[in-house]
């Protein structure tokens, strides 16, 4: 669990370090401005800011729980082509298969 | 229903891990298409399916029966499955195309192939070698048995003595241009999609040709390749109109072909939202018609499948190749 002794959460910055262990994992750049979420064609509301930030905090509980959302990433690079910080959307989200492909799948 | 994602994405992977390519195709299948052209054996420059064209009719099968388990109690078995296809091909059962749908999709590299040559393009074939790249278990993150493939794959290129690769469909430019280059210490082969050859060599127009197109982008040539003038530029030198749907260019909006593999239905939804905006490109999104008759042309094969199979009665969807041969090949 990622919940601390207030409701605060404990962050744990190594798991950014492993999701990105293949390819730069640059979510940071992220500002949380939501064009990502407002144009992708799949209207998935998670993608990319809050599960990246999700990330970047350790909060991995938070991030298995939206394994259907990375899987269905059309990776079709709508959101990052009109990201104004120039983050790597879609290779984040494979990084993040990648991570669950081997910690939960087991491939 | 859906499969559960980790098991197909494991069959996958082991496919390629096992066979060389998430579906296994033989090659009398992949090669079927080069019957009769007479193409050199190998040299530096080489035309390059990827074996993409060739695969989309079995994948197509094999969703087909990814869904009819997906709604059956066998589901719950797919892990099983899973296990039995590391020691025999079960994946190759569950997909058998019909030989009309296989050789719709044929035509296409023999359509390019014969482009290469009336624009004075000298290039062989591998056959035997043309090997799948490992888009689609890249896509899903498969990186090690990606990575293991890719440096086979550049193995027999080095072997075969290729310096040029002519592709023909978006996803394998990408993972040879883009993608082998990084998990690929000296790759060093230049990679470039028949479209941006021929555009550069101007073709000589043998056949005007008349009507209007919409076209459609895929998403891997446009964000990922750059490509977007190249088709363009050879379309409308034949004479055709096209029509840009809002969304169109660098801009283009996703098929879904890429879910289709894990999450049909939502493939097939979004296939049938742009079906919708390529149709307004012909009316105009003020005068709303049920049923629009447009041609759209489309250059991947994955967006073919998906965009056809979303599409009503009287749209009609081609691939540029179709066009182009129509053209610029007397």
């Amino acid at each position: 669990m990622s919940a601390g002794v207030n409701g605060a959460t404990l962050v744990r910055p190594a798991l950014a370090g492993r999701v990105g262990a293949l390819e730069e994992f640059n979510a940071s750049a992220c500002m949380n401005c939501g064009v990502c979420t407002a144009v992708c064609p799949m209207g998935i509301e998670v993608l990319p800011r809050r599960l990246f930030r999700y990330v970047l905090l350790g909060m991995e509980d938070q991030v298995l729980e939206q394994i259907e959302s990375i899987y269905s990433c059309l990776l079709c690079k709508m959101c990052e082509v009109n990201c104004p910080a120039g983050v790597h959307i879609a290779e984040n989200v494979r990084s993040l298969r990648h991570h669950i492909n081997r910690t939960v799948f087991g491939l | 229903m859906s499969l559960p994602t980790g098991e197909v994405i494991g069959i996958l992977a082991d496919n390629l891990r096992i066979r060389g390519s998430v579906l296994p195709l033989s090659k009398r299948k992949v090669t079927r298409w080069a019957r009769g052209l007479n193409l050199p054996h190998g040299g530096r420059t080489v035309l390059y399916t990827g074996m993409m064209y060739q695969l989309i009719p079995y994948i197509e099968g094999l969703v087909k029966a990814e869904k009819r388990l997906g709604d059956s109690p066998l589901a719950e078995l797919t892990w099983l499955g899973r296990k039995i296809n590391r020691l025999v091909n079960i994946s190759a059962f569950m997909a058998r195309p019909s030989a009309k749908l296989r050789a719709v999709y044929n035509e296409v590299p023999v359509n390019v192939a014969l482009l290469l040559k009336e624009a004075g393009v000298e290039f062989g074939y591998l056959y035997k070698d043309d090997l799948y790249s490992g888009a689609l278990a890249h896509d899903l993150g498969a990186d090690e048995v990606v990575a293991d493939h890719a440096r086979k794959v550049y193995g027999v290129l080095r072997k075969r003595g290729v310096r040029r690769i002519i592709t023909i469909d978006p996803h394998t430019t990408n993972m040879l241009r883009s993608v082998y280059p990084k998990l690929i210490p000296g790759f060093d082969i230049e990679i470039r999609s028949y479209l941006e050859v021929l555009a550069e060599r101007e073709p000589m127009l043998r056949t005007s040709l008349t009507g209007e197109l919409v076209i459609h982008d895929p998403c891997v040539f446009a964000r990922y390749e750059g490509i977007v003038h190249e088709p363009r530029r050879l379309l409308t030198a034949t004479g055709l109109t096209l029509k840009e749907p809002e969304k169109s260019g660098r801009m283009t909006y996703c098929c879904g072909g890429p879910v289709e593999s894990l999450y049909p239905e939502k493939a097939e939804a979004n296939a049938r939202r742009r079906v919708e905006q390529l149709q307004e490109a012909v009316r105009g999104s003020d005068q709303r018609s049920d049923r629009e008759a447009c041609e759209i042309v489309t250059m991947c094969p994955m967006c073919f499948v998906n965009l056809a199979a979303a599409a009503p009665d009287g749209v009609a969807l081609n691939d540029i190749s179709h066009y182009l041969r129509r053209a610029y090949v007397s």
